[in-house]
């Protein structure tokens, strides 16, 4: 394999890591404040992107994002109010049906409102064939927006957890829920939010996302298994930890075309997620002990 | 006693089938026998699945994987043509012993192919062994990580079947001949054979539905519904947990094949989409409508709704269909149709009972009422 090569697959990697690190950063979010997995976490992705490639036509580009954006966050506040809220400690089995049926209806929706062609979104700056070189090889600018808004994605979700009152109470829940609600806070007002930040942060990856891989009714559930993985390659919970996953996965990925054939890639996602669960179920960087006490 | 109460809607089954077929004649409707024979074999699936679920607690998003196995080895066996590896040893060693049958498809070209019992055997064996291999692990789960293992195992089968030239990549394999269970006794898709059909695929489920009762009234049920109550505690009290949630693991994917490899053999013809997410989630909603731990309201449900939907009462919508069943149920009755106690309720009103929780009603609230 020559340098120039090995820096492309390097960076394919990387943009899909990207992606990935985001949808299981969504995961955590939810998982965090609720101690469920939101199985129909991939298809917030999709509706960003769908949502975007719409408004477009009416639009510009900045705006259309935005705006899908934030119907994506309502969408996602109103399926928390209506279908999670009012459960009084919904066992896992059954939380983990009802996310499954909303991934399957949102999909439907998506079907029936936008068929099943492939969409997407323009690329963001200059056009398919123009390109940005680095270290003597040539990616699309488009790369350096994936990269750069899911690393701003990232400081910033770390700064509002870290410094905004909003963000330590939703740590608080995530700690201690009883605890949180004693000291005033508002757990089931946490949870929604939670539902609208994972909600949100996951319409933006699609829509950057979508000059590259397109965006498609159905890309939901392939997108969830590869974020759960991330999300357990990095230790459930673990946010940061979630992104050097997904940098990993991606990059192991992209590396792995050039030994099975392409028709198994995503295999190699679930082959990955099948080991860790049976040899680390607690993740890379996680301590066997801390997961212990935890509910899956 | 107890024996008694058990046969009785077992007995009722069987009235029932054969009072559906009659029916069928004299309506000059045998048409629909074509989707009742489909929807007994899915049935199949979904009591074994039942079990698995309802009884043992373990969620399996795979079992449409087990189905696609045996379906598919089935399938490619006795479908490729072995006529130009005849000089291989293995091959002619397989002819001597015969496992191998000549045989002519449509166009009168000869076709040596796997004699379709072996092949039915082995599709079962290897879907077996594999739930063996696997369920080891897997079993270990619990919760979101049980659902994703088996997920993932469903859509690595998915994915094999779908980049394999062997199992006819997105095409599935097609003209899958017919399979002869005993002399004059045919399984497969022709109209004169649609009665016989039916009473195999109703036979199965009958003779699988008697397997699974007695199971689940025998030492072995009694396990499995404290390993769904406690595993912890039904540990302590001296359960060999892991080896009977194996177990049960390995016989609901064996109902799971055995349905897949004779589904095919009717079909005449086996595709990706049997081995797709949505069948194993379709699989696991009816189990969900039915109750959980209910055989027979799993039974019923998956009577209704497989019929339904095979005769495109849903339209376009059928997924979705699917996915909104679950939701409401799970919802509002998590327990199932028939957990909402609408009969007892309705006995209770009959009878000039003060409405309220008796004690029976408590008891399916638990999901441990008996069937």
């Amino acid at each position: 394999m020559t340098i120039e090569l090995f820096l492309q697959y390097l960076f394919a990697g990387i943009t899909y890591g990207s992606l990935y690190a985001i949808v299981a950063i969504g995961f955590n979010i939810i998982y965090n404040t609720t101690g469920i997995i939101n199985f129909a976490q991939g298809e917030f992705v999709m509706l960003g992107g769908m949502i975007a490639v719409t408004l477009i036509n009416f639009v510009p580009l900045p705006i259309a994002i935005f705006l899908a954006v934030i119907l994506t966050m309502i969408i996602g506040a109103l399926i928390e109010m209506i279908f999670i809220r009012w459960l009084e400690s919904p066992s896992v089995l059954r939380m983990i049906i009802i996310t499954i049926g909303l991934s399957i209806i949102i999909r439907e929706v998506a079907l029936h409102v936008w068929d099943e062609s492939v969409r997407s979104l323009p690329y963001f700056v200059g056009n398919e064939i123009s390109s940005v070189t680095i270290l003597g090889t040539n990616i699309s600018p488009q790369v350096l927006w994936v990269v750069g808004v899911c690393s701003l994605m990232v400081v910033a979700l770390s700064l509002f957890f870290k410094f905004t009152s909003l963000g330590r109470e939703m740590r608080a829940c995530a700690a201690n829920r009883r605890a949180a609600i004693l000291c005033g806070i508002n757990a089931k007002n946490m949870v929604t939010l939670s539902f609208v930040l994972s909600a949100g942060i996951g319409a933006l990856a699609g829509c950057v996302m979508s000059p590259i891989t397109y965006t498609q009714y159905d890309m939901g559930p392939g997108l969830a298994i590869k974020g759960f993985t991330v999300a357990i390659l990095g230790g459930l919970g673990n946010s940061f930890a979630a992104v050097a996953a997904g940098l990993l996965l991606g990059i192991i990925e992209a590396f792995s075309i050039s030994v099975v054939p392409l028709a198994f890639q995503d295999a190699i996602a679930i082959t990955i997620l099948l080991i860790i669960l049976f040899i680390r179920p607690h993740g890379l960087f996680g301590s066997s002990e801390a997961a212990g006490l935890k509910e899956f | 006693m107890d024996q008694v109460r058990r046969i009785i809607p077992v007995v009722f089954l069987i009235v029932f089938i054969v009072a559906v077929q009659l029916a069928t004649k004299y309506t000059g409707t045998p048409f629909y026998l074509t989707q009742l024979t489909m929807s007994a074999y899915y049935s199949l699936v979904v009591v074994g699945l039942c079990v698995l679920m309802g009884y043992a607690g373990q969620i399996s998003i795979g079992h449409a994987g087990f189905f696609a196995i045996g379906g598919y080895i089935s399938a490619a066996l006795t479908t490729h043509n072995l006529l130009e590896l005849k000089d291989n040893a293995f091959v002619s060693l397989l002819n001597k012993y015969g496992v191998l049958v000549l045989r002519e498809d449509l166009y009168g070209e000869t076709l040596l192919t796997v004699h379709p019992w072996y092949a039915c055997l082995l599709a079962i064996m290897t879907a077996v062994i594999i739930a063996f291999v696997i369920g080891g692990p897997v079993l270990k789960l619990k919760g979101h990580y049980l659902a994703m293992a088996t997920l993932g195992f469903g859509i690595i089968i998915y994915q094999i079947v779908m980049a394999t030239e062997y199992f006819g990549e997105a095409d599935g394999i097609s003209e899958v001949p017919s399979f002869n269970i005993l002399p004059g006794i045919e399984l497969g898709g022709g109209f004169e054979i649609r009665v016989v059909n039916y009473y195999i695929a109703w036979g199965l489920v009958v003779f699988g539905i008697i397997i699974l009762q007695n199971l689940i009234h025998s030492r072995v049920g009694r396990a499995l519904r404290s390993i769904h109550g406690s595993e912890e505690a039904a540990n302590a009290m001296g359960i060999h947990t892991s080896r009977y949630k194996l177990y049960t693991f390995v016989l609901s994917a064996a109902f799971a094949a055995i349905a897949g490899v004779f589904l095919t053999h009717y079909n005449g013809s086996i595709g990706p989409s049997e081995a797709g997410v949505m069948k194993s989630v379709r699989y696991v909603a009816i189990v969900a409508v039915g109750g959980m731990a209910h055989l027979w309201g799993a039974l019923i449900m998956s009577v209704i709704l497989n019929f339904l939907s095979l005769r495109g009462v849903f339209g376009t919508y059928d997924d979705a269909v699917f996915g909104a069943i679950l939701i409401v149920i799970m919802l509002f009755a998590p327990e199932g149709i028939l957990g909402l106690g609408i009969f007892q309720k309705l006995k209770k009103i009959m009878s000039g009972g003060v409405s309220g929780k008796t004690p029976e009603l408590q008891e399916s609230k638990t999901g441990q009422k008996q069937v």
